[in-house]
């Protein structure tokens, strides 16, 4: 399977905008290179504002240009995107409902030998508890390039959730991508396996696991983690009776908890949580990273079973 | 409006501020009051706008950093025509469009939200930006309080500012001298200021904040920069206008009750 980092989905859906809209700009705070806005930066210089590393005065500028007219997509790690300026992005993007577009990008434990400090593992929680953001979590490439260009049709603020490491191309140019609408990816009967970001492959991976052992999993995308696709998942809870929700995040504040609060609200069933645990993440290489916070196919296989001998 | 004319102006808004806090029942006379002269300048004299075309393009943009001091904008917004003075007694009340801070989704004529500290002016630096991208001749002001130069954002945005040699931004630092906990200088010490901004790449220029002419020299003045951004640092009294509220730092952020209410409009009659 093709393999390309979601980063570089935003960074040429940006450059595709950018041709044809000349309201689309870009900002980053010295991490030009890393996120690829610097992609963007080439292609139209007087489009894109380095604002050096001050994320805070990022969202800032990014809120001013847009109340200006443009559609400002600023871009940095997203530990700094989500955590160092939370409060900008609070107060000043969101409270103010404003046409600000952020790439927070290295989300997760594939950002892999940098470590904890560079690792976001709070950002789904951080913002999936503000008012008028919508957040996006795309798993492969192309759905990060549809997500980017997603945001700049939807009006208002959106956080898109992108990383560093290559992702198997899943879907294809054809797949549709409509914010707030769960992809089902694969029919299935006995479970539910509800993912997403890099967590789609491994549950696509454990459903083919799943089958050699009769059990015929349901494995559903949620690119759109706010708003929440509620229809999607009490469906599921229903027709499948049991859940396993697959992030790579924390569970807690995370997708576990975003999927677990529909359930238990609407159709209560037993739910599995596959994610990091209270915890911070650690050096290592990307796959090894994977395996020691255990987010593998295989850990998938494991929390289908613990919750399946739940569903009674 | 002539010089005159704005001395009336601001006699007027201080009153509007005094009674929608007195209303009210809480919120931050001090701030609002110390920046009065600086606000009526700008609002009827130096600021490109039509009240009753809040979202005219062509209009310049201010954005109230220092969104405690709300009572002060709300009263010039009112005073030119946004919305009906009326307005002004529901401050503070529940289901009012004036919220404690101001609030651009519930107001026309707020550029942008804000009340917590340091971050008006990174937008103001966004909104300076995209003028220039568009080549629009649209100036923009911020205002910011003395203690929120505290905030590390601000001196992020006026080193932003300078380096994209946004020459039609305006902060203006409402200088009283006091904050929540007292003096400036010990709470944390802010000056040299004129130097400061001047070492991050801004025209400078200090007056005293409640001259109407002074305020709008400076405004002309600002307007006439080439390449820099200015600040306009104006030297105020917290609370001027009512004798019992000046330079008094427990006048930052309660209201005045039905006596000192009266007390107060006495005094601006
Ligand atoms: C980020 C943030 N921290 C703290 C506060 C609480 N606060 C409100 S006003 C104020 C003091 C502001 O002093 P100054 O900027 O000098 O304002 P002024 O004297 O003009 O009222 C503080 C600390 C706040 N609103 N925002
Ligand atoms: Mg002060």
């Amino acid at each position: 399977m093709e393999k390309k980092a979601t980063r570089y989905g935003y960074s040429e859906a940006l450059i595709e905008m950018g041709a044809v809209n000349k309201n689309i700009v870009a900002l980053d705070a010295d991490l030009s290179r890393s996120t690829s806005s610097e992609l963007f930066k080439n292609k139209f210089p007087e489009r894109f504002f380095n604002i050096g590393v001050a994320e805070q005065n990022l969202l800032g500028v990014a809120a001013g240009l847009s109340l200006m007219g443009k559609i400002p997509f600023a871009s940095t790690y997203s530990v700094f995107a989500s955590g160092r300026a939370w409060e900008q992005l609070r107060t000043t993007i969101c409270y103010s409902n404003l046409n600000v577009k952020i790439g927070g990008s290295h989300g997760g434990v594939l950002t892999g030998p940098d470590g904890a400090s560079h690792q976001a593992l709070e950002e789904f929680a951080l913002t999936r508890v503000l008012p008028n953001l919508t957040v996006l979590v795309p798993c492969d490439f192309l759905e990060a390039k549809k997500a980017t260009l997603a945001a700049a049709e939807i009006k208002g603020p959106v956080y898109i959730r992108l990383g560093r490491e290559p992702l198997p191309i899943l879907t294809t140019r054809e797949t549709p991508f409509i914010p707030g609408q769960g992809l089902l990816m694969k029919e299935g009967k006995d479970i539910t396996i509800i993912a997403c970001g890099s967590l789609v492959f491994e549950s696509l991976q454990a459903a083919v696991l799943l089958e050699k052992e009769n059990i015929n999993a349901r494995v559903i995308n949620i690119h759109t983690l706010k708003p929440l696709d509620e229809k999607i998942i009490i469906a599921a809870a229903r027709e499948t009776g049991a859940i396993i929700t697959a992030e790579e995040h924390e569970i807690y504040g995370g997708l576990g908890s975003a999927v677990s609060e529909v359930v238990v609200k609407n159709y209560p069933a037993p739910v599995e949580m596959v994610g990091l645990e209270d915890t911070f993440g650690t050096s290592g290489s990307p796959e090894e990273l994977m395996r020691f916070f255990h987010l593998k196919d295989t850990d998938i296989v494991i929390a289908v079973k613990k919750v399946l001998a739940r569903k009674g | 409006m002539d010089i005159a004319q704005l001395k009336v102006q601001a006699k007027k808004i201080r009153r509007d501020i005094i009674k929608m806090l007195g209303e009210a029942g809480s919120g931050h006379p001090g701030g609002s009051l110390s920046a009065t002269d600086l606000m009526t300048g700008l609002f009827f004299n130096t600021l490109r706008h039509r009240p009753k075309e809040p979202h005219w393009p062509g209009r310049d943009r201010f954005v109230l950093s220092k969104g405690h001091c709300a009572p002060v904008l709300y009263a010039c917004l009112a005073e030119s025509g946004y919305f009906p003075l009326a307005q002004l007694l529901t401050l503070r009340q529940l289901g009012s469009c004036l919220q404690g801070h101001p609030s651009c989704q519930d107001v026309s004529g707020v550029e942008v939200s804000t009340g917590s500290l340091g971050m008006g002016l990174s937008v103001a630096v966004g909104l300076a930006l995209g003028a220039k991208l568009d080549q629009k001749d649209v100036r923009v002001f911020c205002l910011v309080g003395d203690g929120e130069l505290q905030e590390g954002q601000i001196w992020e945005a006026t080193m932003s500012a300078s380096h994209y040699r946004l020459d039609n931004l305006c902060c203006i630092v409402d200088n009283n001298d006091l904050q929540i906990d007292g003096r400036v200088k010990e709470v944390m010490n802010i000056y040299p200021l004129a130097d400061k901004f001047k070492a991050f790449g801004w025209q400078a220029i200090e007056i005293e904040g409640h001259d109407l002419k002074q305020i709008l020299a400076a405004y002309a003045a600002a307007a006439r920069s080439k390449e820099k951004p200015t600040v306009i640092i104006a030297r105020t009294v917290k609370g001027k206008g009512v004798s019992f509220m000046e330079d008094q730092e427990d006048w930052h952020g309660k209201a005045p009750n039905k006596e000192l209410t009266a007390k107060a409009l006495k005094e601006l009659e």
